[in-house]
């Protein structure tokens, strides 16, 4: 008997149980079919169940390897943090310049990202040392730790990609998603995209302000007093360390000190900037409408966070680079587990995808940068259709090995050894 | 250097010790006291406070990657002249610390020092006459209040019972028994249990005839604490008995939900109850406390508070956890019994 030949109708979304359409098919756009409605009841429960597992799993197996692994990362920072700075005492030769400069800029990357998001997300809470732990730790960034872990641990981590509730769509001033209605600000959307990209690091600290309510004017004074005073402080200290203390100190060379910090800011800027908007703006992130939401399990919220983000492929470097967030579909499945585990369980999240027919979302960094500065220049303008998704996820045929041979008198034959 | 890297984080890179952000010490020696007891020597990186005999210290380590911490009674004499500091463990094989440091802890090994803690001690003025009653690994607060008398020559009159399986497992027997010999003040009844059973208060009429005149201090499991205080309760001389026990209460509940409890909220000042599978955020609110929250599910973090006492029972799991000085998750996690929760 020959096995079917040709895709299996299962596999494309949108052409099973048509009499089940769910609520988000739009348009009658099949791309815009979310597997999410595909799924019965019973099998939600059963994903959930299975990466609930993944995260026992891992949550058992922690210490001693993954202890000595934040400790030695924050080590290096600290130690690059120092090097740096000692190289730059010569910055009045270029080449020292931009050699500190450039370790300044890895060092605060690696600070922001695999250590200062990760502990904050209280991946490493589990050690139980109160140095590196989410309630103590504070970042070289300008947010404030309290305001940042509010507005991206608990809403965004849980409204995830929820039009109206995730206010990381977009950030409450980028349209990002054909679902958000469009509005004549959008026009400087691309203008405002290269300042967010420069300046990072203070859309992040006002994020958390609720640029919504405080337009519609429904913020408390007082608490708006508070963010404000809460971003001052923060923000204050940290020009003050960066553009008077560290210039102060290296004297008649403050004016290079000051080039450095303000280079590495940027760079570190640019960077998260291109690392977080590839995480959840790529074509292929659903996102949800908060009616889809309601009467949510916690398998369906798996299932969600599984959808909403996208991964980035890339070498072992750019994923410590990332902080682990080219992870980003399992650091949304497990917010909370150490970020040098994701590597290790993602096979089974794909095994995953296959068994229950769902996508996993992952591209090249370059494909899935371009796509987002692609969406954010389109939806500038009005209009704009879903983006195309992609098919469920089906592991790449293993390569047969070929065998190595030796000529012989009579043909080939198998090579030793 | 600034924010949010400070000096010490650099020193610390040249030696963890040189930190002062916590206390530590480093293991110099560990002494063996029974087959199954061990005294854990510690020098302190920096200069020991001073202690109270018959209090405790919370010792931390780390263990696979994870920092546990435990209350173990100081046995160290206050003013060493080393500045050493000791605390002397009793292995449990089913629990997690006490293998740890009378197995695998050596010289060298590097501790976290807490607090030191605790109202059990000697009275001040001290009274005429003394009635020490103790039991297993309870003797070690009790040595140290003896050590204590002895060093103020105030030996004068005290009466200890103690309990202990057999005579090999006695911590500090030959000890005592020596000072038994030399001072007339102090006299030492040896109850094995193995032989003549538990030391029980229907014994201590006979032990002890003149008990009632006597302060006395009480260090041992729960149940006999429970009996004894009982049993002072009924004459009504409990303010003449001080206590010392070393198990929490904890719930009984074996259902998957648990047996609920009562939280303190020390910050807040509110006190809760929560019923069987209500969470301490749940229960703490509703006794009106205004606690931090996120997500409600246990994955934000932004809801976690330290525990101070007792333990608690994730909700998703049924495990039941916690230690002093772990932060749990309030919105997962419910009281097993009481618990004190600072937040």
């Amino acid at each position: 008997m020959t096995p079917p030949t040709g895709a299996s109708t299962a596999s494309i979304p949108g052409t099973m149980d048509d009499e089940k359409a769910g609520p988000s098919r739009r348009d009658g756009d099949p791309n815009a079919f979310n597997p999410l409605f595909r799924l019965s009841s019973e099998q939600i429960e059963e994903i959930g169940a299975e990466f609930q597992k993944i995260h026992d799993e891992v949550k058992g197996d922690l210490g001693d390897r993954d202890a000595n692994y934040i400790r030695s990362i924050i080590e290096f920072h600290r130690r690059l943090t120092a090097l740096s700075r000692i190289v730059l005492m010569a910055s009045r030769y270029p080449p020292a310049w931009l050699l500190g400069t450039a370790g300044l800029s890895v060092a605060k990357i690696l600070e922001n990202m695999e250590i200062g998001h990760n502990v904050m997300h209280g991946q490493w809470d589990w050690m139980n040392d109160p140095q590196i732990h989410s309630s103590t730790w504070d970042w070289d960034t300008a947010s404030t730790a309290a305001s940042w872990k509010h507005s991206h641990n608990y809403v965004h981590h849980t409204y995830t990609n929820v039009i109206g509730l995730d206010k990381d769509v977009g950030y409450e001033f980028m349209r990002v998603d054909p679902k958000q209605r469009w509005s004549p600000e959008f026009l400087a959307q691309p203008l405002i995209n290269i300042l967010v990209m420069l300046f990072f690091e203070w859309g992040v600290a006002i994020h958390d302000m609720d640029l919504e309510a405080i337009k519609k004017g429904t913020k408390k004074k007082s608490d708006l007093m508070n963010d404000l005073k809460g971003i001052g402080k923060k923000g204050g200290r940290q020009v003050l360390k960066d553009y008077i203390l560290f210039p102060a100190l290296s004297g008649k060379h403050w004016k290079k000190t000051l080039k450095a910090n303000f280079t590495a800011n940027i760079v570190r800027n640019v960077w998260s900037n291109a690392i977080i908007f590839c995480g959840h703006f790529p074509d292929q992130a659903y996102t949800f409408t908060e009616e889809e939401i309601a009467d949510e399990t916690r398998g369906g919220w798996y299932v969600r966070q599984l959808l909403g983000a996208a991964n980035i492929e890339g070498s072992d470097t750019f994923h410590l680079m990332s902080g682990n967030l080219s992870y980003q579909v399992e650091h949304h499945l497990f917010p909370d587990m150490p970020s040098s585990r994701y590597k290790e369980i993602a096979p089974k999240v794909k095994a995953l995808c296959e068994q229950y027919e769902l996508p996993y979302n992952t591209g090249p960094f370059w494909q899935q940068w371009l796509m987002v500065q692609r969406t954010i220049l389109r939806l500038a303008f009005p209009g704009g259709k879903e983006t195309p998704k992609s098919p469920p996820y089906v592991a790449p045929p293993e390569q047969p090995r070929a065998e190595r041979t030796v000529q012989a008198v009579d043909g080939p034959i198998p090579a030793f050894p | 250097m600034t924010t949010p890297l400070l000096p010490d984080d650099y020193i610390a890179l040249l030696d963890p010790r040189w930190s002062t952000r916590e206390a530590t010490g480093t293991v110099v020696r560990v002494r063996s006291e029974t087959d199954d007891a061990a005294t854990v020597v510690v020098k302190p990186t920096h200069p020991w406070p001073g202690h109270r005999p018959g209090q405790y210290l919370r010792i931390g380590a780390e263990i696979d990657g994870i920092r546990h911490w435990r209350a173990y009674s100081l046995t160290s004499d206050p003013e060493h002249p080393e500045g050493l500091v000791s605390v002397t463990i009793k292995h449990v094989s089913e629990g997690k610390m006490s293998p740890w440091f009378t197995e695998s802890c050596g010289p060298g090994t590097v501790v976290f020092l807490g607090n030191v803690e605790g109202e059990f001690g000697l009275p001040d003025p001290l009274p005429p006459k003394f009635l020490m009653i103790s039991a297993g690994s309870g003797i070690t607060p009790i040595w140290s209040m003896l050590r204590e008398l002895r060093r103020r020559g105030a030996l004068d009159d005290v009466v200890h019972l103690h309990g202990t399986r057999t005579t090999e497992d006695f911590i500090f027997g030959p000890q005592l028994r020596e000072l038994d010999g030399d001072q007339d003040g102090y006299h030492l009844h040896e109850q094995l249990s193995a032989e003549d059973g538990r030391l029980k208060v229907e014994n201590l009429d006979e032990l002890c005839p003149d008990w009632r005149e006597r302060e006395a201090f009480l260090s041992g499991p729960r149940e006999m604490i429970d009996d004894f205080v009982a049993h002072w309760e009924s004459e009504g001389l409990e303010e003449h008995l001080s206590t010392e026990r070393f198990q929490p209460v904890i719930g009984t509940g074996d259902a998957e939900v648990g047996s609920g409890g009562t939280v303190s909220f020390v910050v807040t000042d509110k006190e809760a109850t929560c019923e069987q599978g209500i969470s301490i955020l749940v229960g703490g609110e509703e006794a009106g406390a205004n606690l931090p929250y996120g997500c409600r599910m246990g994955i934000c973090h932004t809801c976690v508070g330290v525990l101070r006492e007792g333990q608690v029972r994730d909700l998703r799991s049924g495990e039941v956890h916690g230690e002093q000085g772990e932060t749990i998750r309030t919105c997962v996690n419910a009281p097993e019994g009481h618990v004190v929760v600072e937040l």
